[in-house]
């Protein structure tokens, strides 16, 4: 699952152009684009071949040079910098070509199929589709990677991972993207403001439900989520489902099996967010992601929900005082997996199949995971990295919230795939979660159009299908 | 020396003409070459399967949707537009008092001639985004926080704009909005293209119809608009070109571009999610193709319509 800090709505004039552009709607003198990706052989590559050792697990070539491209969204790109003087230290002869971007499918796509960049984090909102680039096998295969051994020198790379890391970048049995960021979702509230008031933060829905009058009576609304981008509210509404109906249910959800929807579990899941939204606890408005958090942040509302990126993409407007602390997304009692916590590895690096370079993108992979490099990507970033660690010696009441919920939860990390695997239940699936939140759409009905859309994507044999085994 | 000026003319269309060739007319033909293949986009592999993608279009519920959010911009865009830009034209050109000058505009029609003009030049993302603080879905926005101030909304149930699917005169609240938004942009251009033609209306007719005793309904509907019908029916082409795109504003505005729900969909933004989000591009390709070849025919069809016997003055 990628993390997506940045969103559409924040556009320059330029890349909406370029996408007008590029989806052929100036009638068609756009789809001159297309032609940008009509096939030519890439440029033989004269960079492996170099005599392969610990320290240089790939055989990268001295002399040779590396291009790098990374998405600049709600983290920033200053720990990538930090990570090309991790690398440097070690290969002070291979020159590596930084650039940062918000626009990776714009920039980079069209170069797929002919001169991609050697190492490319496909990240944010504009960012490739991984199912595709996979199928069209237009990205490399990185399981060697995972057997090197890390770059600080005790073990594998994956030895040094969190768990979650591997599975979440393994398609079709093979590891193709490398996720080094670590989010962990949830209810964000101000625990400050908590206190002053004697407000108890809430574990399950019922006592949400028993605080919400004293909330509203203080004149804020109990909660507040962006209500532009539909995969927002669908984070919370696959946290609840898992949690109430326990992992397989998610997993044949992914599967795309027969009646996976109407499981026991899943509308008892999906019921506290329809009561949520008919008793009026929501903040009033459609806002979108930053609107929302800024509501969160001015006392609006008591709770938002989102990923740990919160404190980062919002650090210019935080007030002084303000406790950013993230609590589990509620339960029920009775709940199948109520202590799985949802926590995903994210921010993808992927390889393109003709990158020049490919030995070098692989060596400057294992330099971001490295221990310094994580650790200064944890301390710029108010987030985990994906290896184990990162954030042990960073003080900061979100990262540290985020850290114990790890630490407490139970045995899995709640995951989904199907917006991955298929567009079209991506699509559909964000819409939905829309309109329920909306209160367009009850629980039950929310159940039914989603099975309905499952079902039309199992039918569909133009979809390449996939399996989710773990 | 005829021969002399073949070769002169020949030799500065020659570089044009190739241009034109290479970086309009091939990339129409590549694309409809596509429009055969199941390209993913990512890779240069391809296979051809003739016209598979132009049967799955037409089974293809959402492009049925969109075809129809499409019509209905078809629609009303040109209609309120040109009807908008003719009276603001009127008005500023032949509304005013008539006295011993002649016909004139209404008391401050230069200011009003900029004013109303300024829309256009702005970029369409500019105006979308800034139509996004107006039509903000809490008390911050512009027109919410006016109406809830004076009481004319609820504060707790604000105004949804581009998220409200909700049908009004059954078409969903969102395209309104929408339209709205097309109107108030494009008026202003109209309005100086319309206030060109009928600069170059003699006043003398004018006068006449007036010493026969019209009145400003009749100097209109007679005089200004039969007069205008060539203008009219290329500002009719051109409003039907913006209307069949629309995307800008249905991408920055609105909720999962193209939503809540679908009921935004437009041709734009389905060849959008089939090409760059579904990894379908042959199939996008497809609806690229059948969207041209629409557009064309509409075209064909309006000049056609409009044809008539033109008035020399």
């Amino acid at each position: 699952m990628s993390v997506t800090p940045e969103n559409l709505g924040d556009l320059s004039r330029r890349t909406l152009l370029q996408r007008a552009a590029a989806a052929g709607l100036l009638a068609a003198p756009a789809m001159g684009l297309l032609s940008a990706c009509a096939g030519s052989e890439p440029e033989k590559s004269d960079t492996g071949g170099a005599a392969k050792s610990k320290d240089n697990p790939f055989g990268v070539k001295d002399g040779s040079a590396v291009k790098v491209v990374i998405f600049n969204g709600g983290l920033g790109d200053q720990w990538a910098k930090e990570d090309k003087v991790v690398f440097s230290a070690k290969h002070p002869n291979i020159t590596v070509n930084m650039s940062s971007t918000q626009k990776i499918k714009t920039e980079e796509q069209p170069k797929m199929a002919t001169q991609p960049s050697d190492l490319v984090m496909n990240s944010g909102a504009d960012s490739m589709d991984r199912a595709t680039l996979i199928n069209e096998g237009a990205i490399e295969p990185l399981d060697d990677l995972l057997t090197a051994p890390a770059w600080d020198g005790e073990g594998t790379v994956a030895d040094s991972l969190l768990p979650g890391t591997v599975s979440d970048g393994t398609q079709n049995g093979k590891f193709y993207v490398v996720n080094i960021a670590f989010t962990v979702w949830g209810n964000w509230y101000n625990a400050a403001k908590f206190k002053q008031e004697g407000w108890q933060p809430p574990t399950t829905w019922d006592e949400f439900f028993a605080l919400a009058p004293k909330i509203k009576a203080k004149g804020m609304a109990p909660y507040v989520h962006d209500a532009v981008h539909g995969y927002y509210p669908r984070w919370a509404l696959m946290a609840s489902i898992w949690k109430s109906a326990g992992k397989q249910v998610v997993v044949d959800i992914d599967n795309l099996k027969d009646g996976a929807w109407k499981a026991d579990g899943v509308l008892k899941a999906l019921e506290p967010w329809e009561k949520l939204v008919k008793d009026k606890l929501l903040l009033p408005g459609k806002l979108d992601h930053t609107q929302s958090q800024q509501a969160f942040l001015d006392g609006k509302a008591a709770f938002i929900q989102v990923g740990t990126w919160l404190k980062n993409e919002m650090a210019a407007t935080i007030p002084p005082g303000f406790e950013m602390t993230l609590s589990d997304y509620w339960s029920n009692t009775g709940d199948k997996a109520a202590k799985d916590v949802f926590a995903a590895s994210g921010e993808g690096f992927v390889v393109p199949s003709k990158a020049p370079n490919k030995e070098a993108a692989k060596e400057f992979l294992r330099a971001i995971l490295s221990k310094a490099g994580s650790a200064k990507f944890a301390e710029l970033t108010k987030s985990l990295a994906s290896t184990k660690g990162s954030g042990d010696n960073v003080q900061d009441s979100a990262l540290s919230s985020a850290n114990s919920l790890m630490k407490n939860g139970g045995s899995e990390l709640i995951s989904f795939k199907f917006p991955d695997f298929y567009a079209d239940l991506d699509k559909e699936s964000q819409n939905l979660s829309e309109e329920l939140m909306a209160g367009r759409l009850t629980a039950q009905q929310f159940v039914d159009k989603m099975q309905a859309a499952a079902d039309k994507v199992a039918k569909d044999s133009s979809i390449k299908k996939q399996t989710r085994t773990a | 020396m005829r021969h002399g000026v073949a070769r002169f003319v020949t030799g500065f269309l020659a570089l044009p003409v190739a241009l034109y060739l290479f970086y309009v007319v091939w990339p129409f033909a590549q694309a409809a070459g596509y429009s055969l293949t199941d390209w993913g986009g990512y890779s240069d592999s391809q296979r051809f399967v003739g016209l598979d993608n132009y049967v799955r279009l037409l089974s293809d519920e959402l492009i049925r949707k969109a075809f129809w959010h499409n019509v209905f911009f078809l629609v009303t865009v040109p209609l309120f537009t040109i009807a908008l830009a003719l009276f603001l034209a009127f008005l500023l050109n032949v509304g005013g008092r008539e006295d011993r000058a002649g016909v004139r505009g209404v008391f401050g029609s230069a200011l009003y001639k900029v004013v109303f003009f300024f829309p256009q030049v702005l970029s369409l993302v500019v105006i979308a985004v800034m139509w996004q603080q107006i039509y903000r879905t809490d008390s911050q926005g512009l027109i919410n926080g006016l109406l809830i101030k004076i009481g004319l909304v609820d504060a707790d149930n604000p105004i949804a704009f581009t998220a409200d699917p909700e049908p009004f005169l059954g078409i969903p609240a969102v395209l309104w909005w929408l339209l709205l938004i097309a109107v108030w942009s494009g008026a202003g251009f109209y309005m100086v293209l319309f206030s060109a033609a009928m600069q170059s209306i003699p006043k003398d007719i004018y006068e006449a119809a007036i010493l026969d005793g019209a009145g400003r309904f009749d100097t209109f509907f007679r005089v200004t608009l039969p007069l205008l019908r060539d203008t009219i029916s290329v500002a009719w082409v051109y409003l039907g070109f913006i209307a069949l795109d629309m995307y800008a504003l249905v991408f920055v505005m609105t909720p999962s571009q193209g939503g809540p729900n679908h009921a935004s969909e437009i041709f734009a933004s389905v060849i959008q999610f089939n090409a760059f989000q579904k990894g379908q591009f042959g199939y996008a390709c497809a609806i690229a193709v059948a969207l041209a070849i629409f557009t064309i025919l509409l075209a064909a069809v309006q000049l056609r319509i409009t044809r008539r016997d033109r008035i020399e003055f």
